[in-house]
């Protein structure tokens, strides 16, 4: 049963990825990432992190998401017209891509030989307790120099905007 | 594991019907109130007192043309109102009603399922909610629908922070994210509740949260998105027929989604005020038996000519259900069901008397009002919670 489930949204996943780089239309690249989030989503709710999978939801498909779409809205971003491809790319892209996604798989099978399968309900630790405890014991230290970050990003972008408001 | 998903299947269709039937009926209920409020009779020529108007209603959107105008993006402007329909109808899974029953001897939770992360479910389909109306009001192709859609978009961004974090201030308390669990937490009686318990009671948040819950609601005093002396009727100007319904529907959906959560929240679920013992299951049967005694009073000395057999009709109606609350079989599922809906309901006539008495605010004013006022009070209240539970734990 979970096996069926991986493969439908990893498949809806990988078609999403893919449609977000062929849609011409900003707009519809877009609505194809929040059904990759989405499905990443149910991927981490398979593996048993409900937590890691509901604030996927929230803050990439619900608020970073809307931003996105807001913004393209907001600039009314029309089609893009595909113009001169070189001709390197047409001839290597292809053999290229098909290199890379085996020299992948080959180190993925050398480093976790033996890699058993994940099945449903063979973690537990995902839940909002185990995320809050191991955040505020464990990796205090990252969360807070990650927390620092944020907070300089929002500075900056309050110091820029105001460089272009004077 | 057949019976699971037997008893899962009937619940499924329970909560359905029994939520489509109450979304017709808020629109009367909500089109009555105002009515009255303005003091004027409001729908009153289908069926007695207008009862039938929802149907009349839902005939005249299902018979209406369905026009898809020339110049729309047709996949977006067909999907935006499944969007949002389907994410405002998705919520109802998670809200608990009432505690366990037994029906043919088999033992269920009066609730369709309970996630360990319920309340961190709701948040996010409500937060995919926006999708719907903002594809709705770009894929029109429309400036009224593109400026309604955009507003909303930045309107349902900005009140979710302040709706997380007054959220996040009973969860402390209770100490955890299933909504089951929530309400199990605040059982006893009204001094356990969210909105009243100690360490620091919840009060500010409660208020935070319903003010969040009516911009993100899009109803009246922020409902900007559709504003029609501005933006004709703002994210659904290019909607006709049942897709235009369904955007209808899903605004009272998302009302009565976030008037549960606020229930559960803060009001202690199916919890009466106060414990049985003291002659809490006899306030139903005191209400509707006075109902039903001046129903049919006034059926007695009718008003109007149709009074004298609708009147004495939902009089017996009413006192019957008040003899159904008196019977003990019944009290154990029908006294929580009775609780959770009262505070459910009277959390929506709020939503309902407020759109009758506020004017709707300014744009700049809405906006300031949300990140100067709302967020920063919000995340007091937040951390006075935390230190006052940290303290005392």
């Amino acid at each position: 049963m979970d096996v069926i489930l991986f493969l439908v949204f990893a498949i809806i996943a990988v078609v999403c990825a893919i449609n977000v780089v062929v849609q011409t239309h900003p707009i519809s690249s877009a609505i194809s990432l929040i059904g990759v989030m989405g499905s990443l989503a149910v991927l981490y709710l398979l593996l048993g992190a409900e937590f890691i999978a509901a604030a996927q939801v929230i803050v990439y498909a619900g608020a970073v998401m809307v931003l996105f779409i807001f913004v393209i809205m907001l600039l009314n971003a029309g089609e893009e017209t595909r113009h001169g491809r070189s001709i390197m790319v047409q001839l290597l892209g292809v053999p290229l891509l098909i290199g890379l996604l085996g020299l992948l798989a080959y180190f993925v099978q050398r480093l976790f030989p033996r890699s058993d399968s994940v099945h449903f309900g063979g973690f537990t630790g995902g839940t909002a307790l185990a995320i809050g405890r191991a955040l505020f014991t464990t990796y205090l230290l990252q969360f807070e120099v990650t927390s620092i970050l944020i907070l300089i990003a929002i500075v900056g972008a309050i110091v820029l905007a105001r460089k272009e408001l004077d | 594991m057949d019976s699971f998903i037997v008893i899962s299947l009937i619940k499924v269709f329970v909560v359905f019907a029994v939520l489509m039937t109450t979304l017709a009926y808020l629109q009367w209920v909500e089109r009555k109130v105002i009515a009255h409020i303005q003091v004027r009779p409001g729908p009153y020529r289908v069926g007695p007192h207008g009862l039938l108007q929802p149907l009349a209603d839902v005939i005249k959107l299902i018979t209406k043309e369905d026009l898809v105008p020339p110049y729309v993006n047709k996949t977006f402007y067909l999907g935006a109102p499944f969007i949002a329909i389907t994410m405002a109808l998705l919520s109802i899974a998670v809200i608990p009603f009432g505690p366990t029953i037994t029906v043919a001897g088999h033992e269920t939770w009066m609730q369709l399922t309970d996630l360990n992360i319920g309340v961190l479910f709701v948040l996010a389909v409500s937060s995919m909610g926006v999708y719907g109306i903002a594809l709705a009001g770009w894929a029109s192709n429309n400036k009224y629908a593109l400026l309604g859609a955009l507003r909303s978009s930045a309107q349902m961004i900005s009140y979710e922070l302040p709706m997380s974090l007054a959220i996040a201030a009973p969860l402390l308390i209770s100490n955890t994210l299933s909504l089951r669990e929530l309400v199990g937490a605040q059982s006893g009686s009204i001094l356990n509740w969210n909105i009243l318990h100690g360490p620091f009671p919840q009060i500010f948040s409660f208020l935070i949260f319903l003010i969040a819950a009516f911009a993100e609601t899009n109803r009246v005093p922020f409902d900007l998105p559709e504003a029609e002396n501005e933006l004709v009727a703002g994210f659904h100007t290019e909607y006709s027929s049942m897709k235009f319904a369904s955007f209808f529907m899903a605004e009272y959906a998302n009302m009565i989604t976030v008037c549960s959560m606020a229930t559960l929240l803060f009001l202690g679920g199916w919890v009466a005020p106060w414990p049985a013992r003291y002659g809490s299951s006899l306030v139903p049967v005191v209400i509707f038996a006075i109902a039903g005694i001046v129903a049919l009073y006034h059926g007695m000395n009718p008003a109007r000519r149709m009074d004298k057999y609708t009147l004495p009709a939902f009089g017996i109606i009413f006192l019957i259900v008040a003899a159904v609350f008196l019977l003990p079989i019944v009290q154990s599922w029908l006294l929580p069901l009775f609780w959770f809906c009262a505070k459910t309901g009277g959390l929506l006539f709020v939503f309902i008397w407020i759109r009758g008495t506020l004017p709707r605010f300014r744009y700049d004013q809405l906006m300031g009002f949300t990140w100067k006022f709302l967020f920063p009070v919000a995340m007091l209240n937040l951390l006075v919670t935390g230190l006052l539970v940290a303290w005392f734990s």
